[in-house]
């Protein structure tokens, strides 16, 4: 909301600078976002009195004028407009001056003439597209007096941020309020305190209301002899600095009023209401309407049309219609001012992208009580400005009243209730004087205030919490101490889950991996470029029914295409050694106990709430390129394949002590000889494994890209959370290695399962071929064992391993 | 044969001085055969003690003794000078390039900026006894506006700002849905935060339609707004430093009543104004910056959880929410939002 200082000062005038009285606003709700120079800054702006002005020796277009500045003297100024004449005031911008554009104005010569200064036009001042001919003043004003005096072009503009509960501080009037409450500026009766109008039926006019839900109170006079015109410099000025277009007079008005008392008004061209009459409606399915913008809109059911004999004839508080709009040779004028239901405004305005400055108004929930106080200060301007006759009486159906009558504006505020939400003391006495400052109504009410809500706050205050509010933010929450809550014993601390998923995170970044956070939004095109089969869990999208882009359609189904897409941004920017995980959600269109064909994955469907997608806390990482920096010391250049993720993916489980094993095969989007699931005992955890070279060819990667998954929340499901103290061995174990081959057949975990079913401790530490060897432990509790006994159990392993997995001990 | 006693100081002065020239301990161990060996002179006199006058045999015993134990010490005490200098050479010559890299080298992984942040403000609402929940991103239009006491206009609700998944269910906008979940599932008095991702339909430098929040709740019977403004003034310089203020500025959001908007006090100026008197690029020129949202629980919120122990007559506390993106914006200086989500690894290895 643009608000002009000079403006606001004449209802409430606190004598303060611009920026010093939005910064008190700002510490009572009301935010400054903004204060706007003034259109003309300095003294070299004044009225001029054109004394002569004769054509230009040298030049037809030209007039060289006598200007009469008073007491800055005479002088000559050349002048390009058709229009200029002696005896005429006139706007004049001496050198020196700063033009709202921003020229500097300097002694010029016109053909040979010296120009001291300008003679300004409309356009020239920010007031209009008039650029035909000089801006006449008209008016009783002295030459040399300032022009900032004389048009309001001077003033400083607030601009404010009006939150959405305060529709009345979208008018002007409703801001003075607030500058008077906050600052304790006089504020001056209301512009509608005296209204030239009069009650009474208006011969001739009808108006009929069939549905009063959506429109509780629908005001209207009428006005004959309507002089279609421009509007007077000063109202022109007020609009501009108001942010608003000056149009024509009755248009003006309409808008100045609403600027002024929050209220939108609208004008019809009478003559070209059909049969004189007005119906409001509700508007049928599929109806159109030609709104004065020029359009054809289709109306659906339940928006609120007014008809006139013809059909409809405006789209109610969003859009009046070309038909009965006001023109050039209008002479009566029709003024609808109206209370509407503000969510049906507000639906018809969003569905149809119409947001204006009366539909913003409406939707906000405006009183019934302010269409008769836009009427009163209407009325007065359409006959001081256009020179209209006010024809007697006022249409006024007014169905809102017997609600009014009927509700109770009346709030109970405690003040003990006061201090005990705020945690500080008000006075009651200054509870008082705010809330009479504010225009609330206060009496005694035993040790309580009975308060009254005005009715341009009616919306907006309707519980004692709201009452406090409003003495809060007047009194100055500067003033509340700073105390911490008591807590009550509470204590703070993370759960399990939490701590487990920031132990996970961290051995992660300890292994040498970056974090990254990826886009929720994918396009269901990536199932297809990880080849999932047709009934794949993962392609259970949530569909983002309004998305921002093609490619952001969707909810993912894994964090594996996030980290692809965030790889192929890297390697495009010469990285090629990347190690990254993701900890965060993925989304599947599935109840938790949906029967997956594809049987259990990682992302078993858990955790539905309400119907609502199922959301899975994943952890996700991508290898690829040098597991390291290469060494000095030519250890070898480690690069990330299947073991090395496996590494990577068995520190975070090892860590968290969940129990885990991988078993083949893997996915779809895996290479199939280099990938696994993970689980623990008979629960899937989640996948491992080298992306498939076609995979990574979509993501434009080469090389060796190795990748896991884990649904992290069932990984830390599986994990101890209460760890008993075990204890450990003292005597020293005997140790033994162990070599054997292997059939093709056999996996290196079962030789190991059968070993550790003797040996305390199994260790791979060498595979060649189709032969592994193991180092094994073998301990007692209560003593070191002897050779004979190591001896009879390394026997025995090498004979279950040759009767159950044809395994036999190397020679 | 002369006075034996004698002779066993001259043995002794002359070992004494051989073992003090003694250049390394081969030769040392020489010097210990041929003055403390079997066949040394020392020991046999020792042994021909008994054959000696008995007036003689104790002085020459002791005398004997004594040298021997002191020559003993002598070459023990020297050996242990000796080993430790060779010691000291030894470990001299062997010495390394110690400017050249660890081995082997071990990569340095970091935390993305987002996660540190959340973490840091996690651990100081940790320690001002809030508790951590989260909630689900996908939430029904009941939590995410109708609870939250949003008029059917909020124009949050339209379809231009806000994602929605169906009729009756949205992308989360904020974190707040959890104040009413969170309810239901605890009774007061509750202190939680609720740090999670939340999108809106918004797309520049400083909007991204994804971001991340933290919400706030305090529920008891006697949180009052003073509360709210030292919690947020323990935040803030926890978050922002020691010399950082707070200051509550009343505003409007349809869940909190009264609301505020909660400023804490430039950092990267003085009121307003850089040390060569330009306009601080931070807060604008105005001293203050803007981080969160906040106010009183609005009693209409307590209605939807009565039933679970809130009786808004009984029960009053304060809600707050921060976006993760502002803070670590304002503490870092990123100068676009958008990077947070490219993940480019110039920028995850800065922070973290
Ligand atoms: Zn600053």
């Amino acid at each position: 909301m643009r608000v002009p200082l000079e403006w606001l000062s004449e209802y409430a005038d606190a004598g303060l600078p611009a920026r010093e009285l939005g910064e008190r606003l700002t510490m009572t709700g009301t935010k400054l976002e903004a204060v706007h120079g003034p259109t003309i800054s300095d003294e070299h702006f004044v009225v001029g009195k054109v004394l002569d002005a004769q054509r230009h020796p040298d030049a037809d277009k030209l007039s060289v004028c006598q200007v009469d500045l008073g007491g800055r003297g005479t002088t000559e100024i050349v002048c390009g407009a058709p229009n200029v004449a002696a005896g005429q005031l006139v706007a004049v911008v001496e050198p020196g001056g700063v033009m709202p554009d921003g020229t500097k104005i300097k002694r010029a010569k016109l053909r040979g003439v010296v120009s001291n200064g300008m003679i300004l036009s409309e356009r020239e001042l920010g007031l209009g597209d008039d650029h035909g001919g000089i801006l006449v003043l008209d008016g009783d004003f002295a030459p040399g007096a300032a022009l900032g005096d004389v048009l309001p072009l001077a003033t400083e503009v607030l601009e404010l941020e009006i939150t959405p509960n305060r529709p009345d501080c979208l008018g002007v009037y409703g801001v003075a309020r607030e500058v008077h409450a906050t600052t304790g500026a006089e504020l001056k009766p209301p512009p509608w305190a005296d209204d030239p109008g009069s009650t009474g039926a208006v011969e001739g006019v009808e108006v009929r209301v069939e549905v009063p839900d959506l429109c509780p109170r629908f005001t209207a006079r009428v006005f004959e002899e309507v002089r279609i015109g421009p509007s007077p410099p000063w109202l022109k000025a007020r609009l501009t600095a108001a942010g608003m277009r000056p149009i024509s007079n009755v248009v003006d008005i309409t808008n100045y009023v609403m600027l002024l008392t929050g209220q939108p008004l609208h004008a019809f061209d009478l003559d070209r209401v059909a049969g004189q009459r007005l119906v409001v409606r509700g508007a049928r399915e599929g109806e159109t309407i030609d709104t004065l913008d020029g359009q054809t809109r289709t109306l659906e059911a339940g928006e609120i049309v007014i008809d006139d004999a013809d059909g409809p004839t405006s789209l109610a508080g969003v859009m009046g219609g070309a038909r009965s709009e006001v023109s050039d040779d209008t002479t009566r004028v029709l003024l609808e001012v109206a209370s509407w239901h503000a969510p049906a405004i507000h639906r018809t305005s969003t569905r149809l992208g119409l947001r204006s400055e009366a539909s913003g108004r409406f939707e906000k929930g405006l009183s019934t009580e302010q269409t008769m106080e836009a009427q009163a200060v209407a009325t007065r301007l359409m006959v001081e400005v256009c020179g209209a006759r006010l024809v007697p009486g006022t249409i006024d159906v007014d169905v809102g009243g017997a609600a009014r009558a009927g509700g109770d504006d009346h709030k109970r505020l405690r003040p003990a209730r006061v201090d005990r939400l705020l945690g500080m003391a008000v006075p009651r006495e200054r509870e008082r004087a705010i809330l009479e400052s504010l225009g609330f109504g206060v009496e005694d009410a035993g040790d309580d205030l009975a308060v009254r809500v005005p009715h341009f706050r009616r919306a907006d205050v309707t519980r004692e919490a709201d009452l406090v509010e409003e003495v809060a933010r007047i009194e100055g929450l500067d003033r509340l101490p700073a105390t911490l809550p008591s807590r009550n014993g509470v204590a703070g601390r993370l759960t399990f889950e939490q701590r487990a998923r920031r132990r996970a995170e961290d051995v992660l970044v300890g292994r040498g991996l970056h974090e990254v956070v990826g886009w929720s939004f994918t396009e269901p095109g990536v199932a297809d470029r990880l080849r999932l089969p047709d009934d794949d869990p993962r392609r259970l999208f949530v569909p983002v029914e309004n998305p921002m882009s093609e490619d952001h359609r969707v909810l993912r189904t894994t964090l594996l295409g996030s980290l692809l897409e965030i790889a192929r941004h890297n390697l495009a920017r010469g990285r090629s050694d990347l190690a990254l995980f993701e900890s965060g959600a993925i989304y599947l269109d599935a109840p938790p106990s949906a029967d997956l064909a594809t049987g259990a994955t990682a992302v078993a469907l858990r955790g539905r709430h309400d119907g609502l997608p199922t959301e899975v806390h994943a952890l996700g990482g991508l290898l690829t390129g040098r597991v390291a920096p290469e060494s000095w010391r030519g250890a070898g250049d480690a690069r990330w394949d299947f073991f090395a993720a496996k590494s990577a993916l068995g520190a975070v489980l090892d860590a968290l002590r969940v129990e885990w094993d991988v078993r083949p095969p893997g996915h779809p989007f895996l290479h199939p000889g280099r990938a696994a699931r993970v689980f623990s005992g008979d629960t899937e955890l989640g996948w491992l494994g080298e992306v498939h070279p076609l995979v990574a060819r979509a993501w434009e990667l080469d090389g060796t890209v190795a990748a896991f998954e884990l649904d992290l929340g069932l990984v830390i499901a599986n994990a101890p959370q209460e760890i008993p103290f075990t204890a450990f061995a003292t005597f020293p174990p005997v140790l033994r290695d162990l070599a054997v081959v292997r059939p093709a057949d056999v996996a290196a975990a079962q030789i190991v399962a059968v070993a550790a079913e003797r040996a305390d401790a199994v260790e791979v530490f060498d595979v060649y071929g189709d032969s592994l060897a193991m180092h094994l432990a073998f301990r007692a509790p209560d003593r070191t064992l002897t050779d004979e006994e190591v001896d009879e159990r390394m026997a025995a392993i090498v004979a279950t391993l040759r009767e159950r997995l044809e395994v036999e001990q190397r020679a | 044969m002369n006075d034996p006693t004698q002779r066993i100081s001259e043995l002794r002065s002359e070992a004494e001085a051989a073992i003090a020239e003694a250049p390394d301990t081969a030769a040392l161990e020489e010097l210990r055969v041929r003055y403390l060996g079997r066949k040394a002179e020392l020991p046999n006199l020792l042994r021909g003690v008994a054959e000696l006058p008995p007036e003689q045999r104790g002085i020459v015993g002791r005398t004997a003794n004594e040298a021997r134990k002191g020559l003993e010490a002598l070459v023990g005490d020297r050996v242990a000078a000796l080993e430790a200098a060779e010691l000291d050479a030894r470990l001299a010559a062997d010495r390394v390039d110690v400017t050249l890299p660890g081995a082997p080298p071990q990569p340095v992984g970091r935390h993305h900026l987002l996660s540190s942040t959340r973490r840091e403000i996690e651990d100081v609402f940790l320690g001002l006894g809030f508790s951590v929940m989260e909630g689900p991103e996908v939430d029904l239009v009941h939590y995410n506006f109708d609870a939250l006491n949003h008029a059917e206009t909020h124009p949050a609700r339209n379809r231009s700002d806000t994602f929605y998944v169906a009729d009756e269910a949205v992308l989360r906008t904020h974190t707040s849905p959890m104040q009413v979940r969170a309810m239901e599932l605890y009774p007061p008095p509750l202190y939680i935060i609720v740090p999670g991702r939340v999108y809106r339909r918004d797309s520049d430098a400083t909007h991204t339609p994804q971001f991340h929040q933290v919400e706030g709740l305090a529920v008891d019977e006697d949180v009052t707004l003073a509360d709210l403004k030292g919690t947020l003034l323990a935040f803030a310089r926890a978050v922002f430093g020691d010399e950082r203020d707070v200051r509550l500025r009343p505003h409007f959001f349809p869940f909190t009543e009264p609301s505020v908007e909660v400023d804490v006090s430039c950092f990267n100026c003085t009121g307003g104004f850089m040390r060569d008197g330009s306009r601080c690029p931070l807060c604008k020129g105005e001293g203050w910056i803007e981080i969160l949202g906040a106010g009183e629980v609005d009693p209409n919120v307590f209605e939807y959880v009565r039933e679970h122990g809130y009786d808004p007559d009984r029960i009053q506390g304060f809600a707050f929410g921060m976006g993760i993106e502002r803070i670590a914006f304002l503490k870092h200086g990123v100068p676009d939002l958008r990077m947070f989500f490219e993940n480019d690894l110039r920028f995850l290895e800065q922070f973290g």
